[in-house]
């Protein structure tokens, strides 16, 4: 915050970047080749919902969009909501997106910021997670993209209330290579139990 | 990155804080122009001005939070609450503060700390308790900004004219009492009315000073709402807390409020130990019905735009 917003004790609202988004694909591979994790193929975006009319009809809006953009990929228009969404015990909403391919979902994930980001709920979206596992399943692995930072950061849960730091570390050790801008505050590492992804 | 605003800044409100400031320095300015025109030594006085300036800023969180019992938790400890300001400090880009609880049925909170790296955040178990977590959220959105609006040096700096003013006051009586006049009648009587002078002088610089004080720190409050109001998006469940908090607070017994008034700056909601004020003037917060009607009036704006 500039310090002529903070004494005048004005906060503007921060707006999302979405362009580091794209380096996701490179890094999927790495972590694929040297750690065996693979995408799930899931990926949600995290916002803060808020309150009045024009946010619905941006949703409406996104709704259209996915529809649209689903009809596309696939060939055939699902019948399903594409707006798979769900509330936290937070407050936080998080839309659920599919595709296999990592380069495809950052596409959709980009379209479901960039809708929100147009109609000016930047400053409400929290982060984008990627979910990433290994062959037998066993372990887990999210990719939290922070929409206000640019940056990401691995988040490894391991059972109740646990995660696998040393997992973590690695794996930030592995994507440093790559143009994958890693968070280096470590205080901003925020668990985020019961993903819905 | 987009260049869209989709909260306009409350103009006015900027504008009544700019001026208060400004009138601050105003009164500042006059007060050592006239010290000096009457040749008084500032030097020991500044110190001792200085050290508790600088004490009060670089202790405040410690001493905030040893006065109200408070005590910095671990995510085990209180993951909820942690989790609340994880996501609010993600939203906002800033630096997690530390997170507190404070043993106290006094439904309040409060943040406090230097600067938005050493700040730390903290609710009472009161609080915790009664508020249901939307509104929780809210009002540690409402401390959040109290820390990225750097409100504890903005009103220590602000106290600072009043805490000079005062302390010049009694040096100046003391000087009189023990230092004795000097053995000329001439100069003693010139030397007395200055004295005099001096002691009106601060005397009206601290209560304006005092004043005005009170006037920034609740504009900052109405600030801080504003921002807790538009990061969190639903300005209603801040009104909803604010109204829940105020109204538990009426009800509390004195003793307790007392003992924490002096820590009323930095708080959620002020204690009061009478329950109502006599003079809004003199209040560190602005009214509820203040707060409230600009709450309903960001809600608005929220709703309207496209």
């Amino acid at each position: 915050m500039k310090l002529l917003d903070a004494l005048l004790g004005r906060s503007r609202p921060v707006q999302a970047k979405l362009d580091a988004l794209f380096g996701l694909p490179g890094a999927a591979v790495t972590l694929e080749t040297e750690a065996g994790l693979a995408p799930t193929g899931q990926a949600t975006v995290c916002y803060k919902p808020v309150t009045g009319q024009s946010f619905q009809a941006a949703k409406d809006e996104l709704d259209q969009l996915l529809r649209l953009d689903a009809g596309e990929a696939d060939g055939s228009a699902r019948t399903s909501p594409f707006l798979h969404e769900q509330a936290d015990e937070y407050g936080y909403h998080w839309i659920v997106l599919q595709d296999a391919d990592p380069a495809n979902l950052v596409n959709r994930v980009h379209l479901v910021n960039s809708t929100l980001d147009e109609h000016g709920f930047g400053p409400g979206l929290l982060c984008s997670v990627f979910g990433f596992a290994g062959s037998s399943g066993s372990a887990k692995l999210y990719l939290v993209y922070l929409f206000k930072r640019g940056t990401f950061y691995p988040f490894a849960p391991a059972g109740a209330e646990r995660r696998d730091n040393p997992l973590e570390l690695r794996i930030r050790g592995m994507l440093a290579d790559e143009s994958l801008p890693i968070e280096e505050d470590l205080g901003r590492w925020f668990p985020l139990w019961s993903l819905p992804i | 990155m987009s260049t869209q605003h989709r909260y306009p800044q409350d103009r006015g409100l900027t504008t009544r804080m700019f001026v208060t400031g400004l009138l601050l320095v105003v009164v500042y300015a006059v007060f050592i122009t006239v010290l000096f025109e009457v040749g008084i030594s500032l030097v020991a006085v500044v110190v001792i001005a200085g050290l508790l300036l600088f004490a009060q800023y670089f202790f405040s969180d410690k001493i905030a939070l040893f006065a109200m019992r408070g005590r910095e938790v671990s995510r085990q400890e209180a993951p909820v609450l942690h989790g609340i300001v994880d996501r609010l400090c993600a939203l906002a880009d800033m630096p997690k503060p530390r997170v507190a609880i404070a043993q106290s049925d006094l439904p309040n909170a409060f943040a406090t700390g230097r600067s938005p790296g050493t700040a730390v955040v903290c609710a009472t178990t009161g609080i915790m308790r009664r508020l249901e977590e939307p509104e929780l959220e809210a009002v540690l959105a409402h401390e959040l900004s109290h820390v990225a609006h750097r409100d504890v040096v903005v009103m220590t700096v602000a106290s600072f004219l009043g805490m000079l003013a005062g302390l010049i006051t009694r040096f100046t009586l003391y000087a009189g009492m023990f230092g004795g006049f000097g053995d000329n009648d001439n100069e003693a009587d010139s030397g007395a009315a200055m004295m005099l002078a001096v002691v009106a002088v601060s005397a009206i610089v601290y209560a304006i000073s005092f004043l005005l004080t009170r006037a920034l720190s609740r504009y900052r409050e109405l600030s801080a709402d504003r921002s807790a109001a538009v990061l969190t998006g639903r300005p209603s469940t801040l009104a909803s807390a604010l109204v829940k908090v105020s109204g538990e607070i009426a009800r509390i017994p004195s003793r307790d409020l007392r003992s924490a008034e002096p820590f009323n700056a930095f708080f959620f909601a002020p204690a009061r130990a009478g329950g109502f004020s006599f003079s809004s003037l003199f209040s560190t917060h602005p009214t509820l019905e203040r707060r409230l009607a600009q709450l309903s009036r960001i809600e608005a704006e929220l709703g309207h735009q496209a």
